[in-house]
Order: structure tokens, then C-alpha cells, then sequence
């Protein structure tokens, strides 16, 4: 390839409607359109609120990030779209847009995965990614630890949450306190004013018998609240800038222990921290302290890169063309639990793509199993997307 | 005139292509649940058969509903998003005016589709051609009760035949009907509607109530 491949990118797993343009490892546009204020009254992200502001974000999106990036459509060399996991109608926007631009174009489509997108945006801060990379991606729907050997064919998860993301504990236990939603950048901000020592809160699955790799933010979460209940039935105030503090120091002592942990056992001299909760300063300052001290290469893109964005997919879209990788077909679906071990959904037709060396060839013939909604099984170590829900601690 | 119409309101995932005088091509496919994946292959099928290219199409047609969200949203995204890539127009008519022009029925009739959740979306018509107000979503009880007697075409009426006894087809649009109407519409000067979803209702979330304390009381 004479230059480097210039593709768009759009994103449309949750909340944010995302859409990116990158030459190659270079950032050209990044527009996001976020639907965020209305849904903090819920509390959460609700899905339809999510779809239908998507649908009419999606073509000023695009508008305005070929406009920043003074790009023509007509001069892209590909449309990468996320096609999982995430809200199966919020992704099912960006796929039909993404197949509509591409088909009237005629350019070639690559359905790719959220997870491997947030890890392969750092291509667009710190350059190419080692190989093998390790990734800690932390968001409100995801919490995992993953090794990628090649981003656009081989990503391995190490462990995930087996109950809450991160992101989503943050929410909880923001709301908890009455910081509002999304509740991330809130508890960021009062923990600064207290003590990270102050409560002694549980650090989940860090026990000698637990998974070594493995996330838990549940009992946390819990643990939180009843403290804090138990605070105000005594009838004393909260320190919500102690329990702030302490709930983080408990979030990201076990994101960044596990962390290095993976890296020293599988020889990973680097890591990559992606996802919202990558924008968190304690998550950040601590991870910098341990990679240091265990002398590994900490790799953290700005904030911006770090929660949903379209920049991300097309930076795996880019690395995509560039590796020669098979694009989708034409009646590729939105797939709300697709697994992060397939990074892209290549079609049928002729490729030399080695992501169908994972088995995925598919055909016309079983395009019914990737329905949206549709119940192909996924192996372990696979998280899916939280949605709100009245479950837990609120009803 | 090349008048590329679809339509993902129904169960139908139907596409057509008109010249201005006639469909051309049309394909029409029945599964609810795979819109996403269906549209876009059936689209490039029907310009296939009639041996045009998604270049020469001059005009986008889009079913704007009412009808589930999900499904609606893939037609009109797509509308959309082929509409800012050619650089032509995107019309939008209402899915319910397809069937009524397809009815084959003369005199007053109510067009009814499945709105679930035991509801149906629905409109009256005067004619095939002409629509009495705007689509609304009701229970069929409910509608029964306002159109006594009429008779009534589309899934949801012959879903609920206790309140629509004498139903009849067809159960769902076709984009050749959508495609002829907007064809016969932008030739008499007719406005079309724009291409935004009638959704009918509001996205169906609760304000948590309150919190819930996890210790015992």
C-alpha cells in the first residue's frame, strides 16, 4: 500500500454516536454526539433514549467529522462499524448506516468488535501496539483484562467481571451519594478532597483461592451501601469525599494489581488501559506508580480516546485494511453479545482474512445464529453490556 | 426518475424500485426480526434484477412508520444515510398509507398493524389515496369502538378479530405500493412527508423510584 488507509469509523454501542476518520495511526476527526443528559434522570443509559437519539445523530455525525477531517467520502479506502457488543438497537443504527455509506459508495465494510476497537485507538496516541499488547479496558459495561497478539486477529481474554463493570459501580455508588449520573467523573472529583484510607472497603476476588484475572464490583458496591446506610441510621453525616476516596482505592487497587499481575506472568514488559474509567486520575496515577515500580510501559490514551468514540473503530478499521483483512458482507448483523475473541465479522466471500481462522466463516446458511437478540453462546470470560436495571440496588 | 422506495415499519422487509411510470423491481421478505440484515442485500437484488446501479437512483422513498422502533430505525437510518452519500432526496410516507393504497377497498376503511403490547397502530381512510387525520396507537378494543362497521385491513386488524371481525389483507406494506404512491404524489405536486419516524410513544422508561436500602429494616 502506497499511503496509509483512510477509513471512517462509526460507534454506536451506547450512548455516545461516534464517527471517526483516521489515515493510517493518524487522528483526522473525532465527532461525537453523546445522549448522555438525557438519561441521567434515569440514572442509567435507557436503550430506546439511546436509539432514537442515535438515529437522528448519525448523518450530521458523519457530516461534521468529514467536514473536520477535509476528507471527501468518496476518498475513503474503508467504513469500519462497531457490530459488538453493546445495545442491540443502538448498534443496529450504526451498522445499517455504516452498510448504506458503504454500499452507496462502494467502499469495503468491516464490522468490528467494541473491545478491540478501545484497545487499538492507542495506535493514534503512542503508535503501534507492541505485540502482544496487554489491555485493562474498564468502562460502564465492560471490566476486562485482555492479551492481544494481533489486534485485528488474536485477542485472548485473561478475565472479566463476573458481575458488575467497573463504570457501573461508579454510577451505583455515585447515586448512592446523590453525585448524579454518569457518576465516574463525580466520585472522581470528591475523592480528591478525602481520604483514600479512610474505610477499608473489600477489594473483590482478591482472595488466594479466587481467579487470578477475574473482576468483581458487586459486593463493593454493596459493601458501600451499607456503610453508608449504617452511617445515616446513626444519625451522623457522610463523609462523601472519604467514601469517594476509599470506594475508588478499592476499584482501582484491583484493577491495576490484577493488571501488573498479567503482565509479569505473561511476560508483557507494557499495558494499556482503555475505556471510560481510563479517564478516572486515580485509576491513571496508580497505574503509573505500579507499572513503574514493575517496570512496565504504561499506555493510556487522553481521555477523549478513552470513552466511546468513533476514532476507535476506525483505528481498528485502518489496521484492518492495512493487514489485508477480509471485509464484512452486505447482510452483516448487529450482534449484542458478539465475544471479544472475534474481532471483526468478515463475509463469505474472498479474503485472506485470518480472523476466519477462528471459525467464523459464515455464510448465508447460518446468518440466522447472529440475529440480533439471537442465542449463539459465548465462551467464558466474556462480559456483556449492563443495561439499566431496577435489579440491584434501586428499584 | 429512479424512485428507490423501502419500507422496515412491518415484518416486511420490502424494497421496490419505480421509474416514475412503473415498479421496475421489487422484492418483499417476511421476518421481524432480522430488518438489519435483510435490507440492505434485498436492496442491492432489486437493482440488480432491473439492471440499475445505486448511482442512477434520482429519488429515496422511506416508510416512516408507525411501527415497532427497532425495525422502523434501520429503514430510515438507511434512507438517510444512502440519501447524504448519493446526494439525492429522502421522502418518507407513512407505512399505514402503503397498505391502504394497496387495500383494493373503495369506500371508508380502517388500516390496522400490530403495535404490540396488545395495541395496534391504525388511521382511517376515506379512500384508498386519502387518510382521515394522523396515525394513533390505541387498543383494538378502542378502535373497534370508534370505526364500528368499517372495514379494516393490515396485521393488527386481522389480529384481533373480536374487534376486527371481516378483516382482510394485506397484513403488511409493500414497497410497491409505497413506491407507486410517492411516485404519484411528487408528480402532482404533493408534499411528501420528511424522513423522521412516527413513533407514536414515548420510550417506555421510569424514573427510579427511589433507593432501596440493602440493609435489613
Amino acid at each position: 500500500m502506497t499511503s496509509e488507509p483512510l477509513v471512517l469509523g462509526i460507534e454506536t454501542s451506547c450512548d455516545e454516536t461516534g464517527v471517526g476518520i483516521v489515515r493510517g495511526h493518524t487522528l483526522l476527526a473525532d465527532a461525537v454526539a453523546s445522549s448522555v443528559d438525557e438519561h441521567a434522570r434515569f440514572g442509567g443509559v435507557v436503550p430506546e433514549v439511546a436509539s432514537r437519539a442515535h438515529l437522528e445523530a448519525m448523518v450530521p455525525t458523519i457530516q461534521r467529522a468529514l467536514e473536520q477531517a477535509g476528507v471527501k467520502a468518496s476518498d475513503l479506502d474503508g467504513i469500519a462499524v462497531t457490530s459488538g457488543p453493546g445495545l442491540a438497537g443502538a448498534l443496529l443504527v450504526g451498522v445499517a448506516a455504516a452498510k448504506a455509506y458503504a454500499y452507496a459508495l462502494g467502499k469495503p465494510l468491516y464490522g468490528v468488535n467494541h473491545l478491540a476497537s478501545h484497545i487499538c485507538v492507542d495506535q493514534l496516541e503512542h503508535g503501534a501496539l507492541p505485540e502482544p499488547t496487554m489491555a485493562l479496558l474498564v468502562s460502564g459495561g465492560h471490566s476486562s483484562l485482555l492479551l492481544a497478539p494481533d489486534i485485528t486477529s488474536d485477542v485472548r481474554p485473561l478475565g472479566a467481571t463476573i458481575d458488575d463493570a467497573a463504570g457501573e459501580a461508579f454510577d451505583k455508588v455515585a447515586r448512592l451519594l446523590g453525585l448524579g449520573f454518569p457518576g465516574g467523573p463525580a466520585i472522581d472529583r470528591h475523592a480528591r478532597e478525602g481520604d483514600p484510607t479512610a474505610i477499608g472497603f473489600p477489594r473483590g476476588l482478591t482472595g488466594p483461592r479466587d481467579p487470578v484475572y477475574d473482576f468483581s464490583f458487586s459486593g463493593l458496591k454493596t459493601a458501600v451501601a451499607r456503610w453508608v446506610e449504617a452511617r445515616k441510621r446513626a444519625g451522623e453525616p457522610v463523609p462523601v469525599a472519604d467514601v469517594s476516596a476509599s470506594f475508588q482505592e478499592a476499584v482501582v487497587d484491583v484493577l491495576t494489581r490484577k493488571a501488573v499481575r498479567a503482565c509479569r506472568d505473561n511476560g508483557v514488559d507494557h499495558l494499556m488501559i482503555g475505556g471510560g474509567v481510563a479517564a478516572n486520575s486515580r485509576l491513571r496515577a496508580l497505574a503509573e506508580e505500579r507499572c513503574a515500580a514493575a517496570g512496565i510501559v504504561l499506555r493510556v490514551p487522553r481521555p477523549k480516546l478513552c470513552t466511546d468514540n468513533g476514532a476507535m473503530v476506525a483505528a481498528l478499521g485502518a489496521e484492518m485494511v492495512a493487514r489485508n483483512r477480509a471485509p464484512s458482507a452486505l447482510d452483516l448483523s448487529a450482534d449484542s453479545s458478539l465475544p471479544v475473541t472475534e474481532i471483526s465479522v468478515p463475509g463469505p466471500g474472498p479474503g485472506t482474512g485470518l480472523g476466519r481462522a477462528h471459525g467464523l466463516s459464515q455464510g448465508p446458511e447460518n446468518s440466522h445464529d447472529r440475529q440480533v437478540g439471537g442465542g449463539h453462546r459465548h465462551g467464558p470470560g466474556h462480559d456483556h453490556v449492563h443495561e439499566v436495571s431496577g435489579e440491584n440496588l434501586y428499584s | 426518475m429512479l424512485l428507490l422506495a423501502f419500507d422496515t415499519a412491518t415484518p416486511a422487509i420490502t424494497v421496490a424500485l419505480h421509474d416514475g411510470v412503473r415498479v421496475l423491481a421489487e422484492s418483499t421478505e417476511v421476518d421481524a426480526r432480522r430488518h438489519g440484515e435483510l435490507l440492505l442485500p434485498a436492496v442491492d437484488r432489486v437493482l440488480a434484477t432491473a439492471g440499475a446501479r445505486i448511482g442512477d437512483v434520482t429519488d429515496l422513498v422511506v416508510g416512516v412508520g408507525p411501527g415497532p422502533y427497532t425495525g422502523l430505525r434501520v429503514g430510515l437510518v438507511t434512507a438517510a444515510a444512502l440519501g447524504d452519500a448519493l446526494g439525492v432526496p429522502t421522502h418518507g410516507v407513512c407505512t399505514l398509507d402503503g397498505i391502504a393504497a394497496a387495500s383494493g377497498l373503495d369506500g371508508p376503511f380502517v388500516v390496522a398493524t400490530d403495535a404490540r403490547r396488545k395495541e395496534v397502530y391504525w388511521a382511517r381512510y376515506q379512500d384508498p389515496f386519502t387518510r382521515e387525520g394522523e396515525p394513533a396507537v390505541d387498543r383494538p378494543a378502542e378502535v373497534a369502538a370508534r370505526v364500528a362497521g368499517l372495514p379494516a385491513v393490515g396485521a393488527g386488524a386481522l389480529l384481533y378479530p373480536e374487534a376486527f371481525p371481516g378483516a382482510a389483507g394485506p397484513e403488511h406494506v409493500s414497497a410497491a405500493a409505497l413506491a407507486s404512491l410517492a411516485a404519484a404524489r411528487l408528480a402532482g405536486g404533493v408534499p411528501l412527508l420528511p424522513p423522521r419516524p412516527l413513533y407514536l410513544r414515548r420510550p417506555d422508561a421510569q424514573v427510579p423510584a427511589g433507593y432501596k436500602a440493602v440493609l435489613p429494616t
